[in-house]
């Protein structure tokens, strides 16, 4: 008996050692941590139960049958996240490069499928070379059942991708199908083709960081909803996301206890707004001064910056915050802000967690470029979006609420559940001064009359109350009780019931 | 005769000096107001006296910030309505809020606003006002404003127009003083109109010499040269400083004492004769002739000397028919010598170092006697109690050569005020959360005072003080101001006005943290984070064991340290109450807080010492702040700390090829072209800001590759104006 427990040991330290210590040196010296590493700082301390220890895989071409390494590049298995069960799959990129096998791939269907019969969050730690190529279409194969398994998961459970080193080829389409994709700065890349086939399909000469790497993937493509200095960084912020979610579309996010007066009045809040109506204010000190102890989790912090979203917790629950940014383009919506934000709504929805809106949108950003770029069509993502979320919607205006971008806001019309207004508010069709220059055509050559006009204009639809003498507003409140009454509303929806009509899905204009 | 009612408590006052916060807390207001009670005051404290009906029931304060809502506190006090002006930039400024009334004169810069004497005498007229308290800089020195004050039949609650004069021009003082014969420092006394003039008289009196703004104050229009070329340099960009700041462009020349002490004495006087010196003030700690850190007294003067000064300096005001509050400032020898330097016809920016060791209101003592009531306090009733220390906290940034950081104050929660343990804490201030610190004005944001039993003490409280004094958005000197207090030369009272320059000759680049330091920081964030973590291990729905899971042994990141820390026992949950061991085979001790997730200061005990630390949030982090230190701080099990510390040390990007702007500011020229070849020292380009132009220079020899910013531009901080080749 004490032979077979001793071969278990030998065996699982075999198992742990993967691709063996000078690949392992390799990987730290590269500024990278190992699968089982980056999974002992994830999870909770000794909590991981690892499955399929001993799988190997069973190419016998090119002389493979004699390179076997037991675990096959991928390590899964489950785990707590402060006491919150999750799987995971962690690629060992010292083992044949993390490359996909047949039963690589089996492994990753194997943790998938018990994280969406369980209900659970899966996490992918990513850091491989794509489809192991000796094996051919048997990859090809494996591939397909793990997209799969991601779309069928989808809406049911977050699944959360973290690119710690290449992805490449096959690889990327799992992640791109997941909730949230995070990379980490300098160490991970991921595109559909590298370098080499770039250069011989289209002469273009570009290094792994300019075609794939976290500063492009946060920033231009947004295929990344956020980067990290290093793994440790990346898996303990990962741990930060994770407690901010529910494990599944019928849970409710964990509740923290609440150490911040929910009632809290921030009078500094009264000053945010400068007097000149062209000077921006940071958007951003109003999320961290409404949400809990200032905790905010930012989702596509760079990319589209001129819309904010991320997750925070009011009273100690999550909502999730969606909020023009005066700070950079004044605010505007344009094709790139649309997306970003019709995306995250869309997954607060999923998932059941309450949506506040905070407004200051001088309109859809105008040009060529635009509307060539399908603004008509990304818009209406946002519209779409608002529109079709059942989940508890807030909308504060706090300055400009103009012209179409108005309604698409969360605006009442839409389905805001409430809406709210600071005194400083503008509800209107346009700017005043746009609005004049166009009703008073005439007056254009007299520059008195026109500011006349503009000061009228302005008299009559700079301000809250024509919308709320429509109720098209529930209320004007001062905004050092932003904190309060969002509080409040989110409390009185907390049993908001909406049916909808059957149907198969709807079909939003991708 | 004897006052019937003594404005103020001066035998309570030993025992309790200035309690500044709390209006209704004066002892004396209580006693003055029992005997009549006027009734008009919403306070109805300290108005009436025996001559209550010459006392003002209306006044306005022509200035702004803190020393504006100064005055207005201690005329409430008084029952006395309150006027405030304001720009537009001032608007929503706290002073306004603060005033029963206030008067909109004109838009953002002083010269369009708060120095315009038609617009605070409309301003007057409008609201009724009956006197003006000018506070300190913008008119409160210039004699035509109380002239057109008193053609109006409004009060100037400073000094009559023929002592300013006399004694607020620094030349006609300086030549009062030696015709008083007072010692004064070798100089020339008239107004030099040119540069060359300037310079043949500099040769004449010898270098290193001094270039002064005749209306100046406050360091501003100051310059040293050390040669005739520096003279030359210096005296236009001096004057056009003047200008701009004083509106008045005259200058003199001095000769420049080297090591010297700046120390100055406060005096009131009343319209009947009477001068009394309130002690001295040391103000040595200047940066660049700008005032940093006050205290009183001074740890120089002995009895016999601080005697002397104050005698001389009632004999000047006497000579002069002084009758207000006003300050004579010397320069001292380290041998106690000194000198006349000159005489401010104001009240000073740090006048409240002298009512916390006098318990004397400075600014009630200045209202009482324009309203032509006599002095209520001898010479012999002066006693100085204690010692107070000033620190000026600046929207400068410390750590970028004190440029200015203008901006929306996101955070400010200044320390508590009060009394206790017999440590006052008093902090004068004109800004609330959310205000804008602006580029037109200075960027002074408050003044913290704290007054103990003995000098030593006052600095430890005001160190402590700093520490819990949290502001965000823009970055304060507050740092600095911390180094100082730790500094053993400052703690030691071997003063001079040089001391700045000499102990940070390559600027502040920062503390580097004591053990001491370290162990403080240690301690907190492992205190907060097992409440974090106690927290965690509560959260619904979740399965067993828990994951913040009690363990002996830690590790605490500093930065890059690792620092091993054991918590044998304790309770971790809200208030903890841990026992710690910082570092390898430390012994542990107790530490405690009731801090809780998102409190931004973390006050605690740890040990012996109490505690404040400043938390801010950093990724999977915190950013600790104490005695001057920041600290990125991570707590972590020794295994992931043994992960952690394999991460790669990033270098952050090298940007010596770009010339990035320096602060928030205006670019008011380019000196360049691309393409042009420069050499290190040349001019660059020039960026305005907070009124001073602050000219940018190559660093090293090069090549301009690219010009990104043109005149008129308004740039943020770090933003690229140009690029090297």
């Amino acid at each position: 008996m004490k032979d077979v427990l001793d071969e278990l040991d030998r065996r699982r330290e075999v198992a742990r050692l993967g691709g063996g210590t000078r690949r392992i040196d390799a990987q730290h010296g590269r500024g990278k941590l190992t699968a089982r590493e980056r999974i002992e700082i994830l999870l909770d301390d000794g909590s991981f139960e690892e499955f399929d220890m001993f799988v190997e895989h069973r190419c016998t071409d090119f002389g493979m049958e004699n390179s076997k390494v037991p675990g096959d590049g991928v390590v899964t298995g489950w785990g707590t996240v402060n006491g919150r069960t999750v799987f995971v799959f962690s690629k060992d990129f010292t083992v044949f490069g993390g490359s996909l096998s047949e039963t690589h791939a089996q492994k990753m269907v194997k943790i998938q499928d018990m994280a969406l019969k369980n209900r659970a969050p899966i996490i992918g730690l990513f850091d491989a070379g794509g489809a192991r190529i000796q094996e051919g279409v048997a990859a090809l194969a494996g591939y397909g059942e793990v997209f799969l398994r991601n779309v069928r998961a989808s809406g049911v459970i977050p699944q959360i991708s973290l690119i710690m080193g290449p992805c490449a080829g096959g690889d990327v389409y799992s992640p791109a199908m997941t909730d949230f994709i995070f990379m980490v700065r300098d160490t991970s890349y991921m595109y559909v083709t590298g370098p080499d086939v770039v250069k011989t399909v289209t002469n273009e000469t570009v290094t792994h960081e300019q075609l794939g790497g976290a500063s492009v993937h946060t920033v231009k493509s947004s295929i990344a909803d956020g980067a990290f200095e290093n793994d440790v960084e990346a898996l303990l912020e990962m741990r930060r996301l994770i407690d901010f979610l529910p494990a599944n579309n019928e849970a409710d996010a964990p509740a923290f206890e609440v150490y911040d007066d929910p009632d809290r009045i921030d009078l500094s809040l009264d000053r945010l707004i400068p007097d000149n109506p062209n000077k921006p204010y940071d958007m951003k000190e109003l999320i961290l001064k409404t949400v809990d102890e200032s905790d905010f989790f930012e989702i596509q912090a760079t990319h589209a910056r001129n819309i904010l979203t991320g997750f925070g917790r009011i009273e100690g629950k999550t909502v999730g915050i969606v909020a023009n940014q005066p700070m950079v383009l004044a605010g505007v919506l344009d094709s790139d802000a649309s997306r970003k934000a019709a995306r995250f709504v869309r997954f607060c929805d999923c998932f059941g967690i309450p949506i506040v809106t905070f407004v200051d949108v001088p309109g859809f950003l105008p040009g060529t470029a635009q509307e060539y770029g399908g603004l008509i069509k990304h818009g209406a993502k946002l519209l779409f979006a608002y529109s079709e979320a059942t989940v508890p919607k807030v909308t504060v205006i706090t300055r400009k609420a103009y012209g179409g971008a108005y309604d698409v806001m969360a605006s009442k019309h839409i389905g805001g559940d409430l809406n709210y207004a600071w005194p400083t508010a503008e509800i209107a069709v346009m700017g005043a001064k746009g609005a004049a220059e166009i009703l008073y055509r005439s007056d254009l050559a007299d520059p008195e009359r026109i500011a006349a006009r503009i000061k009228e204009y302005e008299t009559r639809f700079a301000n809250p109350f024509v919308a709320a003498e429509r109720g098209y507003i529930d209320e004007v409140i001062f905004p050092h009780s932003t904190r309060r009454r969002v509080s409040r509303a989110l409390q009185m929806l907390r049993n908001k019931h909406v049916e909808t009509p059957w149907k198969k899905h709807d079909n939003i204009p991708l | 005769m004897p006052p019937r009612v003594r404005p103020f408590c001066l035998e309570e006052s030993r025992l309790r000096p200035y309690v500044p916060a709390f209006d209704l807390s004066f002892c004396c207001c209580v006693r003055a107001s029992s005997s009549k009670t006027r009734g008009n005051g919403p306070h109805g404290t300290a108005g009436p006296t025996s001559w209550g009906e010459r006392m003002f029931s209306k006044i306005l304060i022509a200035n702004r910030g803190e020393i504006a809502c100064r005055v207005i506190r201690t005329a409430r006090r008084m029952g006395i309505r309150t006027v405030a002006v304001f720009s537009d930039a001032d608007r929503d400024a706290l002073h306004v809020a603060q005033a029963d009334e206030a008067v909109h004169i004109g838009p953002p810069p002083a010269a369009q606003s708060y120095l315009l004497i038609d617009r605070i005498v409309a301003a007057c007229k409008q609201t009724g006002a009956e006197a003006v308290h000018p506070g300190y800089g913008f008119l409160s020195e210039r004699a035509a404003f109380p002239r057109a004050l008193e053609a109006e039949g409004i009060v100037f609650i400073g000094p009559n127009p023929g002592a300013i004069d006399a004694m607020g021009d620094k030349i006609e003082s300086k030549k009062f003083a030696a015709a008083a014969k007072v010692s004064t420092v070798p100089g020339n006394l008239d107004v030099i109109e040119s540069i060359d003039e300037a310079v043949r008289i500099s040769d004449g009196i010898g270098y290193p010499v001094m270039m002064k703004a005749s209306a100046g104050g406050g360091g501003k229009g100051m310059r040293i040269a050390w040669n005739a070329q520096e003279v030359a340099e210096g005296f236009a960009r001096a004057k056009s400083e003047a200008a701009s700041s004083f509106g008045d462009d005259r200058m003199f020349i001095e000769k420049f004492i080297v090591n010297p002490r700046h120390i100055e004495i406060q005096l009131l006087g009343d319209k009947h004769g009477n001068v009394i010196y309130l002690g001295e003030r040391e103000c040595s700690i200047q940066r660049r002739n700008q005032k940093v850190i006050e205290e009183a007294p001074s740890p120089l003067l002995d009895e016999a000397t601080r005697k002397a000064m104050g005698e001389q300096s009632v004999a000047l005001a006497k000579a002069v028919g002084y009758d207000s509050a006003g300050t004579v400032e010397f320069v001292a020898g380290q041998d106690r010598s000194f000198f006349f330097l000159e005489m401010n016809t104001r009240l000073q920016v740090e006048h409240p170092v002298t009512e916390l060791v006098t318990g004397i209101d400075l600014v009630e003592q200045m209202i009482r006697v324009a309203a032509g009531e006599k002095l209520s306090i001898t010479q012999a009733d002066v006693t100085l109690t204690g010692w107070a220390v000033e620190s000026r906290v600046y929207a400068e940034d410390p750590y970028r050569n004190f440029l200015p950081s203008t901006g929306r104050l996101v955070r400010y929660v200044p320390p508590a005020e009060g009394e206790e343990d017999g440590v006052t804490v008093r902090n004068d201030t004109g800004v609330v959360e959310g205000a804008e610190i602006s580029m037109f004005y200075d960027p002074m944001i408050a003044k913290l005072v704290t007054h103990a039993p003995t000098r030593i003490e006052a600095i430890d409280a005001q160190a402590k003080a700093l520490d819990a004094f949290l502001i965000d958005g823009i970055q304060p000197n507050i740092p600095f101001l911390t180094a100082l207090m730790q500094h053993p030369r400052w703690r030691e009272g071997r003063l001079s006005t040089g001391f700045i320059a000499e102990e940070f000759p390559d600027g502040f680049t920062g503390l580097s943290p004591d053990e001491d330091t370290k162990r403080v920081l240690a301690s907190a964030a492992i205190a907060m984070d097992l409440v974090r973590r106690e927290r965690l291990d509560n959260l619904d729905g979740r399965l067993r064991p828990s994951s913040g899971k009690w363990r002996e042994n830690w590790v605490v990141r500093l930065d890059r340290e690792m620092v091993p820390v054991r918590v044998p026992e304790g309770f971790a949950a809200v208030p903890i109450e841990i026992d710690v061991a910082v570092g390898e085979g430390a012994s542990p001790v107790t530490v405690t807080s009731d801090w809780r997730p998102g409190d931004p200061l973390w006050r605690g005990r740890i040990g012996r010492d109490e505690v404040v630390v400043q938390v801010r949030t950093a990724t999977s982090g915190v950013l600790l702040s104490h005695a001057g230190v920041t600290l990125f701080a991570r707590v972590m099990t020794p295994e992931i700390a043994r992960l952690d510390a394999l991460m790669p040390v990033k270098v952050p990007p090298d940007l010596s090829r770009f010339l990035l702007c320096p602060m928030p500011g205006l670019v008011v020229s380019i000196a360049v072209a691309e393409d042009q070849e420069v050499k290190a020292g040349e001019v660059l380009a020039v960026v305005e800001a907070m009124k001073m132009e602050n000219v940018l220079r190559a660093e090293r020899d090069g090549k301009v590759a690219k010009i990104n910013a043109k005149p008129g531009d308004s740039l943020a901080v770090d933003a690229v104006i140009l690029e090297f080749a």
